[in-house]
């Protein structure tokens, strides 16, 4: 089983030398775990912003066209007195939806997280590419600045929502808004070559730059999801920067590839973009269930439950989540006998899924469960994701689907997909890497109220929304009281509302004990958790080019209870 | 959950909504067992001094038993659901009534302009009727309207009827339905179509036959353009 071919890969690929000045080291880095914190900052930074639209959305929805609180200060003609006029409810509705899928969730999961672990966990000194990887973080940081200047072009930003459907997106005329819809295409390409360039470092790393031992088989889940889901943006997004060049085209030079009046097809568009971003649900949702995997069988002093199974249904998942593309679209106008198809195709899918959920609720089973803050996080990923779950199977009908498609029924079934994956898996992640990646620990009191008030409030803003759904209730209305059967709906706004407000404030307890950690916090060991995989059998923070010496795998990553071995945990290190 | 629906007024939506009821128990029954099961592990296996945690891989037979097994039932209940799914889907969408009174409609950045086939109760003659944002229709016949749209894609969404069809510019799309009783109710534009979207409100107006009949009568035929 010994990979002898790899015995001396990490040593030969590592040849760059340890910066000394600030510059160096901490804003034109090459070192993997330094970038990993660039695009965790990025990916915070956008998501503060992503959450903060949301409040404004939810206040529209509640108490519409009242000033907001906190946002007198905005000029017109974005806010009229903290009050939102429609055409910037819509440019909020659209940045919202693009910077918490692009700018937040990509940099958060594979950014920070696949960026700072991915090398250390195949015993590697940095990822294949240094320079590349400097480059993917710079590109992503030119394609956010981007997306933020579009705010202040006259007509403001995109307004066309984050699908971009044409022609609303292929004309300037009929969403008013000329550069911010422009520089939208601008940011996203770019965003796309950041993390084409990004895929590239983690296939070639987590192929070639393996420890000896460290077979395919024995690699943490984590790596492998972040590693499908590589290579599923990178197989998925070329339909998609092809199609967003021919928007450009149509929006500055007038050519017609979406407009019918010039020959040309706006469902084009929709299967360009739906080609794309089925794999994209996947690309988000894949490292998200990685760091779950990662943090299960740590307190539940378990194996994960059927690895094999697991990594097989993740690439399962991956190929299939090619061929679903169509259930976006049953009542867009497409061959109406398409839609069956796409259903059996989209219930296929689930099965991957169901194995992966079922071994992750496995895991549990005669373990020895201890609920630290990771482990709160975790189980309240499975917890909602199954929400998400279970309501996918009432869309992927397309019979059923007539009437929920483009409901909130639809809104609050991805936030339930994509809540759990992003938010409740990114903070798990953060709160059980936070020692290994500042060597400082974060206060678990904190922690757990910090658990506690995010789970409660965001099942409070997102369950009541499918009630409102199967109202009838559409998506992307502005003022939904002008329609006299939404009327009774407002004070599931309000609540919603209220919810979402507790659910943004509560996030201040992390920033509390972030920065308590980094002043006076407790000096983190190498392996606090007790745990087996590489990332832990070396320094908090790990020294420069991570191991002293090149280690040695000699097991599986999840070895934990082990009949006969002294302590609970065997490192992978552990002959 | 099932209270929420609006009230139903067409022919197939009981159907769609006792679809929409099947997949609700179906799932709410894995749902509260998942979640259970969940909470019960949680619980009954939580660390205690001494007690160490079984070694279970999961990955012979055997084991794998405990996953796959309701994997292949949540399978085999999805292939059902399916395979209800789906003569439903071929009602609403693509075995349209081949006697259908013919209506035309044109969705444009914000309004609905509905085309009614007037007295001869022919689509394309002299007495046709357009009317902004109303469709007037008779209770208890099957009713056909080809929509387009002038400039982006609008989305004719009756909550009551439980149909919703994109309507594209440059192609026309086909919408059926038989509405049983009569009222005035609301037809909501369903896709994002600019800053006035949340403005694109029309409305189905479904006489009793007689009363259509008279309707129909008063009406002005609208001049061709």
């Amino acid at each position: 089983m010994s990979m002898q071919a790899h015995a001396e890969s990490p040593a030969h690929h590592f040849d760059h030398p340890e910066p000394t000045t600030f510059l160096r080291k901490y804003v034109f880095s090459v070192d993997h775990k330094v970038i990993g914190k660039q695009y965790l900052g990025i990916g915070v930074f956008m998501a503060v912003a992503g959450g903060l639209m949301a409040y404004l959305i939810r206040w529209q929805l509640a108490w519409p066209e009242t000033p907001v609180p906190g946002f007198g200060w905005v000029p017109e003609p974005y806010m009229y007195e903290g009050a939102i006029p429609p055409e910037f409810y819509n440019s909020m509705v659209t940045m919202h939806g693009t910077i918490m899928v692009f700018f937040a969730a990509m940099p958060i999961l594979l950014g920070a997280f696949g960026n700072f672990l991915l090398p250390i966990m195949v015993g590697a000194p940095d990822m294949a590419f240094p320079r590349l990887n400097m480059m993917s973080v710079w590109t992503l940081g030119v394609a956010s600045l981007v997306l933020i200047a579009s705010f202040f072009m006259p007509g403001g930003a995109a307004a066309h929502g984050w699908t971009g459907y044409a022609p609303l997106s292929a004309k300037a005329a009929y969403t008013g808004v000329d550069w911010g819809g422009t520089l939208w295409i601008l940011a996203l390409a770019l965003e796309f070559a950041s993390f084409l360039m990004g895929g590239v470092n983690f296939l070639v790393t987590a192929i070639n730059m393996r420890a000896p031992g460290m077979s395919l088989m024995r690699l943490p889940l984590l790596v492998w999801m972040q590693l499908t889901a590589a290579v599923l943006f990178m197989l998925s997004v070329g339909p998609l920067v092809a199609a967003a060049i021919m928007l450009l085209l149509d929006r500055t030079l007038g050519t017609g590839f979406f407009l019918p009046e010039r020959g040309g097809d706006p469902l084009l568009w929709q299967h360009l973009f739906w080609f794309f971003g089925h794999p994209e649900v996947y690309v988000i949702l894949l490292p998200g269930f990685g760091i779950v995997m990662e943090i299960l069988p740590v307190f539940a002093r378990k194996p994960i439950f059927g690895y094999r199974s697991i990594v097989w249904s993740t690439i399962a998942a991956g190929a299939l989540s090619f061929i679903v593309w169509a259930h976006h679209m049953f009542v867009s106008g497409i061959d109406a006998r398409l839609a069956t198809p796409f259903s059996i195709t989209t219930i296929l899918i689930s099965v991957p899924f169901a194995i992966i959920m079922f071994a992750m609720i496995a895991t549990l089973w005669g373990g020895s469960i201890v609920l630290t803050t990771p482990m709160l996080f975790a189980l309240g990923v499975i917890a909602t994701f199954l929400i998400g779950g279970v309501t996918g199977i009432f869309l992927g009908s397309a019979a059923v689907d007539i009437y929920l498609h483009d409901t909130y029924f639809v809104l609050a079934h991805f936030h339930y997909t994509l809540f759990p994956s992003v938010i409740l898996a990114g903070l798990g992640g953060l709160y059980f890497w936070w020692p290994k990646m500042t060597g400082r620990m974060l206060n678990e009191t904190l922690g757990k109220i910090h658990f506690w008030l995010t789970f409660i409030a965001f099942n409070c803003v997102f369950l009541p929304l499918f009630l409102v759904g199967v109202g009838g209730h559409h998506r992307r209305i502005y003022d939904p009281y002008q329609y006299d059967f939404l009327k009774p709906f407002q004070p599931v706004h309000e609540f919603a509302t209220m919810a979402a407000i507790v659910l943004i404030l509560s996030q201040l307890l992390l920033l509390v004990n972030v920065v308590m950690s980094l002043m006076s916090g407790e000096k983190a060991p190498a392996n606090p958790w007790g745990a087996n995989t590489l990332e832990w059998q070396t320094d908090s923070p790990p020294p420069h080019g991570n191991f002293k010496t090149v280690p040695t795998v000699y097991r599986d990553p999840y070895d934990y209870s082990v009949p006969g071995a002294a302590l609970d945990f065997l490192p992978q290190t552990h002959p | 959950m099932l209270s929420w629906f609006p009230e139903n007024i067409s022919t197939y939506g009981a159907q769609l909504d006792s679809l929409f009821a099947l997949i609700y128990y179906i799932t709410g029954v894995w749902f509260v067992a998942a979640q259970a099961l969940l909470l019960y592990f949680i619980i009954r296996f939580r660390r205690r001094p001494g007690v160490r945690a079984s070694y279970v891989r999961g990955e012979n037979a055997g084991e794998l038993a405990w996953v796959m097994v309701p994997v292949v039932v949540v399978l085999a209940l999805d292939l059902f659901i399916d395979y209800r799914s789906h003569p439903a889907w071929a009602l609403v969408k693509e075995e349209f009534p081949a006697d259908a009174i013919a209506y035309g409609g044109t969705a444009k950045q914000f309004n609905w302009a509905f085309t009614h086939p007037g007295v001869d109760g022919k689509l394309g003659s002299e007495d046709d009727v357009t009317l902004d944002n109303e469709l007037h229709v008779p209770a208890g016949k099957d009713v056909q309207v080809s929509i387009n749209s002038i400039d982006v894609i609008h989305s004719f969404f009756i909550p009551t009827v439980r149909v919703k069809q994109d309507v594209l510019p440059g192609r026309t799309t086909r919408v059926w339905f038989n509405a049983t009783k009569p009222g005035r109710y609301e037809i909501p534009c369903a896709e994002l179509c600019g800053f006035g979207h949340y403005t694109m409100r029309g409305f189905l107006v479904v006489h009793s036959p007689e009363e259509y009949e008279k309707w129909t009568a008063e009406q002005k035929p609208t001049p061709a353009a």
